[in-house]
Parts: structure tokens; sequence; C-alpha cells
């Protein structure tokens, strides 16, 4: 729970993916953000233009972060703003969750791994997901792998807005096994 | 109805628990991970009407605790609810011994559907 990182400012946004991200990335995590969050959170979710991120500024308050093993390797961060994870984690658990209850915490992984899980099946291949972490507080930054960009997908709710961090890459190997932790 | 909740979220064992109080259950235990569900399991000697258990939790995981229960318990009703939406891990959780499958994220609807379909195929088969 202690990993560090940032959650994207989401400056100059490109007009277009630039070529580094892959569509195939951005789709399934998408879809798999609407999915969660209109069956679990009764929200309904606008995305934002997905952009690379290329500064480490952090920008949020809360994330949730899922390691993926296997096919593929990266991580999956799902980043909120205090006000907006108070109000969309008490809605998915259908009572008021204060940012210092135990359950606060609980409910932020559980979404993230949900996102996580939606994304994983969607991309194909055999890959496994960790155990939630989650790192409350301003500032954070989390470290990622260096040689693969981090997608960053913008979220609006009615209840604030938040942010999906996507990095992962495939493994190349000719005998891909992947069983689950 | 006697329930035993297995997943490593307290926010998601709360979220089934209302759903299934709903469905008449008036005594629901809850674990953590395999490890604290085997300890519920073996000092509740009368069993359980239905386990539902997680795949991905820390001390030991899901599908470990399907296979472990099933070493000597073939009978009561046990449904995967989790994030593991791959075919070939539904495939393994049947083989494991689930007798229903579940993936996250679910609406309450279908998990009343999922429990009743799998307490309704049991009795039909007893």
């Amino acid at each position: 729970m202690t990993q560090p990182a940032a959650i994207s400012t989401p400056q100059a946004l490109p007009s277009a993916p630039p070529a580094s991200l892959d569509p195939k990335l951005i789709v399934p995590l998408i879809n798999s953000i609407r999915a969660v969050f209109g069956t679990m959170v009764k929200l309904t979710v606008t995305i934002q233009r997905p952009h690379v991120k290329t500064s480490p500024a952090p920008m949020y308050d809360v994330s949730g972060i899922i390691g993926l093993s296997g096919d593929f390797i990266g991580s999956i961060v799902v980043s909120f703003q205090m006000e907006a994870a108070a109000r969309i984690v008490s809605l998915f658990a259908g009572t008021t969750l204060a940012p210092d209850s135990p359950d606060f915490p609980d409910a932020v992984g559980e979404l993230a791994n949900m996102i996580a899980g939606g994304t994983k099946k969607a991309l194909g291949g055999m890959a496994s997901i960790t155990v939630p972490n989650v790192v409350i507080g301003g500032g954070h930054v989390i470290a990622r792998l260096s040689d693969v960009p981090c997608l960053v997908i913008p979220c609006q709710t009615p209840v604030g807005s938040f942010a999906a961090e996507v990095s992962i890459k495939k493994v190349q190997r000719s005998n891909a096994s992947g069983g689950v932790a | 109805m006697k329930i035993l909740l297995v997943d490593d979220s307290r926010t998601m064992r709360s979220i089934q628990k209302k759903v299934l109080e709903a469905l008449g259950s008036n005594e629901v235990a809850e674990a953590a991970d395999g490890m604290e569900a085997l300890g519920i399991i073996a000092s509740t000697p009368a069993g359980f009407n239905l386990i539902v258990v997680d795949w991905n939790m820390p001390n030991m995981d899901g599908i470990t605790l399907v296979r472990k229960i099933r070493e000597r318990d073939k009978a009561t009703p046990l449904i995967m609810a989790t994030t593991e939406a791959e075919k070939t891990r539904v495939i393994d959780a049947i083989k494991a011994g689930v007798n229903n499958y579940i993936i996250k994220p679910f609406t309450p609807e279908t998990l009343l559907e999922k429990v009743r379909q799998t307490l309704a195929r049991l009795q039909k088969a007893a």
C-alpha cells in the first residue's frame, strides 16, 4: 500500500491517440469502467479523451492499484479526488463511507479489482491480477514499468471525476501460460 | 438458510449479504480468505446450505478453497463469484467442484437468480 506515484495531469491533450497507444487496450478498459459503474454504482460515466501521461504531477487523492502478470504485465490504477471517491464508494457500498472508515479503501480496491478483471478478460490471453492495493493521500506517486507508456482515461460522473491509468505490455513468448494466483 | 460468504472485500460481502437476506437467509457467516473459511467450516458441524466464494484472495484463493472443500464435501452448493471471466477459469472452477459461476460486476437480480438456480438444480437432483 505504499506504492508511489502520480495521477496524471491532462495537460496538452493530443488530438488523436499517439501511435504508442494501443486501441485494443483503450476499448476494453472503457467498457469495463462503464460496466462496473453502471452495474455496481448505478452511475453513468462520461469518458473524456484518453491521453498518454506526460507529467508525474499528482492530481488525485485516492488510488486503487491492481497489478497484472502472465501474458500481460503492468498495472491498472483507478484514481479519485477525495470527495468524488467518498461519494462513489458510498453509492457502491449502499451506505455512507467516510474516508477514515476502514471500509473506504476496501471499496476503492474492489472497484479497481472489477475494472481490472473486466479489462483483463477482454485483452485475451492468460493473465493474473493481484489483490488490490489502495493508496490514500494527496501527492502519492506510483512507480510503473519504465518501458511502457501510461495511458490515462479521464472519467466524469454526476458525483465527481476520476481517472483510470493503464500501463500494460504483452509478454512475448512461445509457451505462454498464466495461472491464477 | 445458512450461507457462508468468502470474499476479501468486506464491501462485496456486505452487498452480497443484503441481497441474500432478501432470499430469506437468516444466518450469514463471512470469511475474508480461504484459510478463514476453512476454519469456519470446521467449526460449523451442521454445515452450510450455500457457500459463495471469490477467486482472488490473499492467504488462500478461492479455487484452492473449493478443491479443499470438495475433498470432504461433495454436497454443499458452491458458487464462485469473481472478476475472473475467462472461459478457462470457468472450466477450472467447474472442474474443481463449483455448482455455478457469477462474474463481477453483477446486479442483485443476477446473484439472486444464480443462487435460486443453483439450489433448485441441486434439489431436483437430490
